[in-house]
């Protein structure tokens, strides 16, 4: 499947990082394409555990070295509208849910995207990811039909298969892949022992790491199937 | 950080004992535990920027350590510490990570609030 051309493309993530894996290929293709791209990322990855024994980093120092990370990854991207939003890791749940719709509702205004992609509401397992994801499906909710940007979500719990089936969104990112890479790299601190996993069994040629590199993959929102009646 | 060496952690936290001081706590299993392992029970809990004054803190046991502190109305305490450092803001910070290096246990005193 071509990936579909764009105005603009809105990605919205709680955590730097979560772009790397499932969305990067597809950050950098559109890019690569001319189509302008916004990364909003709701925090600094401030609770993250990957510190090490020995530690290379302490609680306190963590947020400076993901926010230097989320920028390398930015770069290697070639993504120049990032946006750091400023909340707290593990605590996106606890915000006001009012005004988690009205930062996402600022967003669109502000970016008025033809696609925004972001979490799968009930399937993307971290708290912050759901709440992520009900705010933006909230906003997009909220818009006339008529004028709704696409709602690509990335779905990852174990009842996805079950229950979603299998994403109806398959992009191919090879010629992207370089720039997937060097995100992936650019969050060392929180990628380093998936890396060494990956490295070898690209090296080994396994077509599941090479698969990685090929295609993202991605479920459009089902409205007909909303997560809920109304907010 | 360092390793807990039981003697210089006891001299820090007797250097913030009777002074006012905000507290850093959290314990967690990651937010993924039971993503992983259906098996697993996932909790945890945080608190920061909570302002005590503590009378007596101490450092007991072998590595993993725990840390108690006495406070004139009730006790904060951390198990698992295995780390520790005094910052460039002049802040105690002690951690507990595990054999694959993640984060399980933090307790940190400072004179000054900590970050939002």
């Amino acid at each position: 499947m071509t990936i579909e051309q764009e105005r603009h493309v809105l990605v919205v993530f709680p955590h730097p990082d979560d772009e790397s894996f499932g969305v990067s290929g597809t950050i950098a293709t559109y890019i690569k394409q001319g189509t302008p791209v916004t990364y909003a990322c709701l925090t600094l990855g401030e609770m993250g555990r990957n510190l090490g024994n020995p530690p290379f980093a302490t609680r306190e120092s963590l947020p400076h070295i993901r926010k230097q990370e989320l920028i390398a990854s930015a770069e290697a991207m070639g993504l120049t509208d990032l946006r750091m939003m400023g909340l707290r890791d593990k605590t996106v749940e606890f915000e006001d849910d009012e005004e988690m719709v009205e930062m996402m509702k600022k967003l669109i205004d502000e970016t008025n995207p033809s696609l925004v992609i972001t979490f799968y509401p009930n399937y993307a397992v971290h708290p912050d990811h759901e709440a992520t994801a009900r705010a933006v499906v909230r906003a997009v909710r909220r818009m006339d039909e008529s004028i709704r940007p696409k709602l690509y979500g990335l779905a990852f719990a174990n009842s996805t298969k079950d229950d979603l089936g299998e994403p109806d969104v398959v992009h191919n990112i090879m010629e992207a892949r370089d720039q997937k890479m060097g995100s992936m790299r650019a969050h060392i601190s929180q990628t380093s022992w998936m890396l060494e996993e990956m490295d070898k069994r690209l090296a080994a040629g396994e077509p599941e790491a090479d698969n990685w590199f090929t295609y993202e993959r991605f479920f459009s929102y089902r409205w007909h199937e909303d997560f809920e009646d109304s907010f | 950080m360092e390793q807990v060496q039981v003697g210089k952690l006891q001299v820090l936290l007797d250097s913030f004992a009777n002074k006012d001081v905000f507290l850093h706590l959290e314990t967690t299993n990651g937010a993924y535990a039971s993503h992983f392992n259906e098996n697993v029970f996932n909790a945890g809990a945080f608190i920061r920027n909570i302002a005590v004054k503590y009378e007596l803190g101490k450092v007991a046991g072998e590595s993993p350590h725990r840390v108690g502190l006495k406070l004139p109305h009730g006790w904060v305490y951390a198990q698992g510490i295995t780390h520790f450092e005094l910052d460039e803001h002049g802040r105690l910070l002690m951690a507990g990570h595990d054999q694959a290096g993640k984060l399980a246990v933090a307790l940190q005193i400072s004179e000054t609030p900590f970050t939002y």
